[in-house]
């Protein structure tokens, strides 16, 4: 076996993080497409707002984080009905939020473990984290898998969605949870404030490569698992932050897969392919 | 009784009156236009139509049964104005496109119908566009993704359909295809169609109702009875001249009137 896995935490580290590779893509397919990124920004700030209210008031820092992201996307649903005409403020207001929060909460934490949720820990994943990761992956993976059709046409064609009558208002709420829910739980591997690249990185590859809507989210969770998965080998034998190592194994992909594609397309112009 | 009445519509958005008192009959197999300036709320009556929007006073009733309580929305085919405007980078296939349409009606936790691929491939057909259902919908001209919107539709063998402005953003070449398409399917399938243009000169070929939101209100003509210049002036609430570009190759359409500027 190799020494890497000869470690407990790595083992930890290698299953929280794939179990997270492949969700993280699943929402991010939907939150690329529906030009809704900036959301993921905003979770995952007010994500690390939790993790230090976690750290202050002695509460798992990851199940606050969860706590916090998703009562956040129930606000920020909340406030985008209440001025429907300027939805996006709504994105920004709790955007504002979880910054300001974060930044006054981590003023009170004394523990040095605040900056191992910022870039991802391999070595400070708790079995209590371990098993609630593992549960609300499941749950996440489970219940987008049930709403695959419905998140298709809502985010191609609402009216005609909703027309057809599909709960458009329900799964979109349902969808911002998952958003916050994954968000929240990907802080412990990848790192509250690189979560958010992580939803569109693997799809900015896929993109590229795939031929359908299906191919479109495979191809998004194998790249994201590609990515953790040799950015935690890279982590670990280089001793790097995994956050940063994933994201920068993601941009690094998404060049080459972009180099490649260009110059095929050269080829193919000249006839040589 | 019509397949869809509208009595006494009243409609009006953050204080606005925008319908006022609208009246008039569809009749099943009718292909009807609604005309009009910009402004004049014609996608709002759509949208009032498909109870998008509800009404501030009066009733509609869809196929005898009043929009509150109708429950047949799988029997009425929409193509909205954004439908025109998607992200062209959306990484779908046409037949993923037109198949969404007959699982979301088929019920969206349930396993796809034995029949899902056939029926896929014959609405596909019915628009000339069954060699196309690998093509990703951003890679094709404005034209062929109106037609797969059109599949989308059909799919799910609609008996009304519903079009807000389905010709914005194409060719004028592609434009006429498209009601050729319409007309047939009015005609050979029985689909009562509902559009919304502001292409005066083809719907009057094609059409056999106008629908026309003016200055002066909402009124309902036989398209053969809005035929003048004038008539149109009066609607738009300037000057107006009809060009009908006909449908050349088209054994369906009626020539009904071809007039030089």
């Amino acid at each position: 076996m190799p020494e890497i896995f000869q470690y407990e935490f790595m083992i930890n580290a290698f299953i929280v993080g794939i179990l997270t590779a492949v969700i993280i893509p699943c929402i991010g397919v939907v939150v690329v497409l529906r030009r809704l990124s900036i959301m993921g920004d905003a979770l995952s700030h007010v994500s690390l707002a939790g993790v230090a209210a976690g750290l202050v008031f002695g509460i798992n820092p990851v199940l606050s984080a969860v706590i916090f992201a998703v009562a956040a996307s129930l606000g920020v649903e909340k406030i985008r009905s209440a001025i429907s005409r300027f939805g996006e403020i709504s994105t920004a207001v709790i955007m504002s939020v979880g910054i300001g929060l974060a930044g006054i909460l981590s003023g009170f934490v004394t523990s040095a473990n605040f900056n191992s949720f910022l870039f991802g820990s391999l070595v400070a994943i708790s079995p209590f984290e371990k098993y609630l990761v593992m549960v609300l992956s499941i749950v996440v993976l489970a219940v987008f898998l049930l709403l695959y059709r419905a998140l298709f046409y809502i985010t191609f064609d609402e009216e005609s969605a909703r027309l057809a009558g599909i709960p458009v208002r329900l799964v979109t709420i349902v969808f911002t949870v998952l958003t916050a829910v994954t968000i929240s739980i990907s802080s412990r591997v990848v790192g509250t404030l690189v979560v958010s690249s992580m939803m569109v990185l693997p799809v900015a590859v896929s993109l590229q490569l795939a031929k359908s809507y299906k191919q479109t989210v495979v191809f998004s969770v194998l790249s994201s698992v590609f990515f953790v998965v040799t950015g935690l080998f890279l982590s670990y034998y280089l001793n790097l932050k995994p956050g940063g190592t994933i994201v920068l194994t993601g941009v690094a992909s998404l060049a080459v897969t972009l180099l490649v594609k260009s110059s095929a397309g050269r080829f193919k112009e000249k006839g040589l392919i | 009784m019509g397949i869809l009445e509208v009595q006494n519509l009243s409609f009006a958005y953050q204080g606005n009156l925008i319908l006022k008192d609208v009246n008039f009959t569809i009749n099943k197999g009718d292909f009807a236009g609604i005309i009009g300036p910009n402004g004049s709320g014609k996608s709002t009556l759509i949208k009032l139509m498909l109870k998008i929007l509800t009404p501030e006073k009066g009733q509609i009733k869809i196929m005898g049964e009043d929009i509150k309580k109708f429950s047949g929305w799988s029997k009425i085919g929409y193509i909205s104005q954004k439908a025109n405007s998607f992200n062209t980078g959306f990484p779908a296939t046409v037949k993923e496109i037109v198949g969404i349409s007959l699982l979301a009606n088929n019920g969206i936790f349930r396993r796809k119908p034995a029949d899902y691929e056939q029926k896929v491939y014959d609405a596909l057909k019915k628009v000339g566009m069954q060699d196309y259902g690998n093509a990703l919908i951003g890679r094709l001209s404005g034209g062929q993704q109106q037609r797969v919107f059109i599949a989308r539709v059909l799919v799910t063998e609609p008996e009304i359909m519903f079009l807000d402005e389905p010709t914005a953003g194409i060719d004028a070449k592609s434009e006429e295809a498209l009601y050729c398409l319409l007309a047939r399917l009015n005609e050979e399938l029985g689909i009562t169609i509902i559009m919304v243009t502001h292409d005066i000169g083809a719907i009057t070929v094609h059409a056999n109702k106008l629908i026309c939101l003016g200055e002066k209100g909402v009124t309902v003509h036989d398209t053969g009875e809005a035929a003048a210049d004038e008539f149109f002036s009066e609607i738009y609430g300037y000057s107006v001249q009809v060009h009908s570009h006909g449908c050349r190759n088209c054994d369906h359409a009626k020539q009904a009137r071809c007039k030089d500027a």
